[in-house]
């Protein structure tokens, strides 16, 4: 892989041009977010609904690729925190009447314990031996959520059902509309977080450690506490993101959460595009839209329509839509004569 | 002790079809340093076709070559349709590349043959051999049938100029090029090879599991940590992997918690396993060059 990581492309573009970019950027991004506050009240409550199905994925997408993508470690588990999220807000919701929103924070330090413990032996395997033990925690999760002796907790087979949250102050719009923005919220200040954590001296830090181990370590990078946190952070993204959908879908249940939501991740991961934050969003709007779009175009064989989708991606965008993106904006000639 | 020396047996029986899974594995993995997870999903369409055949009219043995015949040409043109031109691509686009191959070929054989479960027809008498009462007669075919595809394979690699040539290919692509051997053909065999052997594994398996698009999942997951407890470097550590998975998910399953979690206590254990010994239990450890 020879992509240059964002942070670094950050610190080389510093600089008189950087900084007028920066403005052009911010203003794009100012845009951008004004199109997402606006986008609910223009679509249907299923399809907002399904827009914030789409970026609790972005969350947790971030969080995989603060772990693959930046760090190289391959996670196919990442399902697992995304269950222990939204069960731990369905758990806090009804059975000890918390509100919704309260019960976010919780899911995201469960989390982050939860990976950091499990980055600790995971720190041991590398490569292939990773993404098995990652997958053994994603093929071992709906079975422990179904565990009898956990039943008055989980709810066994059936699951927990929550109710939908109404907007506070008496906003007028619809529930489907507020939990949208309110997602849309939570995911912008993760989207802020992330990029702050990985443009400073720890992100280029968790980078080193994935470009070169000997040499981060030559460098007084502690590799294994390191290694652990990003887990830990990883998962705390993720899980934030599993409590977003299960207040979003109202109901969670073990098998919700197999092995295939972790291959999701994954596959939304590296189309999206490894190490790049926007990346992240791109994957999301896939793994939510692309099996719908799939399903109208064959409703015989979706997933074989999904699959030619998912190997024609990989074609034409090896390093995923950010990478696509990142090289068709170097190719714009009013980007040359700016950089002169 | 009766009960527990079923087990063990029936254990083996299924341990040999995770061997050949695992073998598959390794197969690709030395050739290409992927993970194939298409493989397992390879093996079921192959047993789809097998199954077709038969029903066709065809006699199980013949039907049984056919199939190996098309799924050797049919691995041959995967590799060269689909993997050949991700050469260069990053691994996890390759890894991308496979998961959607996997749900292109479920999807496929869910399409043509429907969901509904199939019954598939053993070769073996289904009188138990001598009357005994540890082990049925497709259990020890299936035994036998694995231990005769490894060892023609393990004659194929050690004593024919070709096998050497793909052992070369494998081991070091560029000097292999340079004394005449045609790297691209011998990764294409590799894949024709182990889409075979993926279908003598999912026929021996149909008749335990029935035939349905999924049957295959659970045994590649199996056949994955098969490989990678052995090592998945070394193709015999791999088939002894695949017995010692097969006996120890059947152990555990029948005398320590019951078949719900099963799955997730084998694989735990072999995750521990490898917390101990990261490379495997027969694997190469590597030393990287600073």
């Amino acid at each position: 892989m020879s992509a240059t990581s964002e942070p670094g492309r950050a610190i080389a573009a510093a600089g008189e041009a950087g900084a007028a970019r920066r403005a052009w950027r911010g203003a794009g991004l100012a845009l951008l977010l004004l199109a997402a506050v606006l986008l609910p009240f223009l679509v249907s409550s299923y399809h907002a609904f399904q827009l914030t199905l789409a970026l609790a994925y972005a969350i947790a997408l971030l969080g995989l690729n603060m772990l693959t993508g930046y760090n190289g470690q391959i996670s196919l588990g990442h399902g697992a925190f995304y269950a222990i999220g939204a069960y731990i807000a369905a758990i806090l919701m009804t059975q000890f009447d918390w509100p919704y929103w309260a019960t976010i924070p919780v899911a995201g330090l469960v989390c982050l314990v939860a990976g950091f413990l499990f980055g600790l032996p995971a720190l041991r395997l590398e490569g292939l031996y990773l993404a098995l033990a990652t997958f053994a925690l994603a093929v071992a999760t709906p079975q422990l959520l179904k565990y009898k002796h956990l039943e008055d907790w989980t709810g066994g087979v059936q699951g927990i059902v929550i109710t939908k949250p109404d907007p506070p102050f008496g906003l007028p719009i619809s529930q489907d509309q507020w939990l949208y923005l309110f997602t849309l919220a939570v995911a912008v200040l993760m989207f802020v977080l992330a990029h702050n954590l990985l443009r400073g001296r720890i992100g280029r830090a968790i980078v080193a450690i994935r470009d070169h181990p000997v040499a981060a370590e030559t460098m007084g990078i502690d590799n294994a506490i390191y290694k652990s946190l990003t887990f830990g952070v990883s998962a705390l993204y993720t899980g934030v993101a599993g409590a977003l959908g299960a207040i979003a879908v109202q109901f969670v249940a073990p098998d919700s959460f197999n092995v295939f939501l972790s291959i999701s991740f994954l596959v939304g991961v590296v189309v999206g595009g490894l190490a790049s934050i926007s990346g992240a969003v791109y994957g999301a709007l896939f793994i939510q839209f692309v099996p719908n779009i799939a399903d109208d175009i064959s409703k015989a064989a979706p997933w074989a329509i999904y699959g030619v989708f998912l190997i024609a991606c990989m074609y034409l965008m090896p390093r995923g839509v950010a990478g696509f993106v990142q090289s068709a904006a170097a190719r714009l000639p009013w980007r040359e004569t700016k950089k002169g | 002790m009766n009960a527990l020396l079923h087990q063990i047996l029936s254990g083996l029986a299924t341990g040999g079809i995770y061997a050949s899974v695992a073998l598959a594995l390794v197969m690709i993995h030395q050739a290409t340093h992927l993970v194939n997870f298409a493989q397992g999903e390879m093996a079921m369409f192959s047993t789809y076709i097998a199954w077709a055949l038969i029903e066709g009219g065809m006699p199980y043995w013949d039907a049984f070559a056919l199939t190996i015949l098309i799924s050797f040409l049919g691995g041959i043109v995967i590799e060269r349709v689909v993997i050949r031109p991700m050469a260069n691509a990053p691994v996890l686009a390759s890894v991308i590349v496979f998961i959607g191959l996997l749900v292109i070929l479920n999807s496929v054989a869910g399409w043509i043959f429907t969901y509904t479960v199939k019954s598939f027809p053993s070769p073996f008498p289904a009188e138990p051999l001598w009357n005994n009462s540890y082990i049925s007669t497709h259990e020890l075919g299936a035994i036998g049938v694995t231990l005769v595809v490894l060892a023609l394979l393990f004659i194929f690699f050690r004593f024919t100029l070709l096998g050497l040539a793909m052992r070369a290919a494998a081991e070091n692509p560029v000097s292999s090029r340079l004394v005449g051997i045609r790297v691209g053909w011998m990764l294409a065999l590799g894949w024709g090879l182990a889409a075979a052997i993926g279908a003598v594994a999912g026929m021996m398996v149909a008749p335990i599991v029935f035939l349905d698009p999924n049957m295959m999942s659970g045994i590649l997951l199996y056949g994955f940590a098969a490989a990678l407890l052995g090592g998945i470097d070394n193709p015999a550590g791999a088939v002894l992997g695949g017995f010692i998975v097969g006996v120890l998910e059947n152990v555990v399953g029948a005398y320590l918690i019951g078949t719900e979690l099963k799955l997730t206590v084998a694989l735990v254990v072999i995750v521990g396993v490898l917390t101990l010994k990261p490379s495997g239990l027969f694997g190469r450890v590597l030393v990287s060059r600073v």
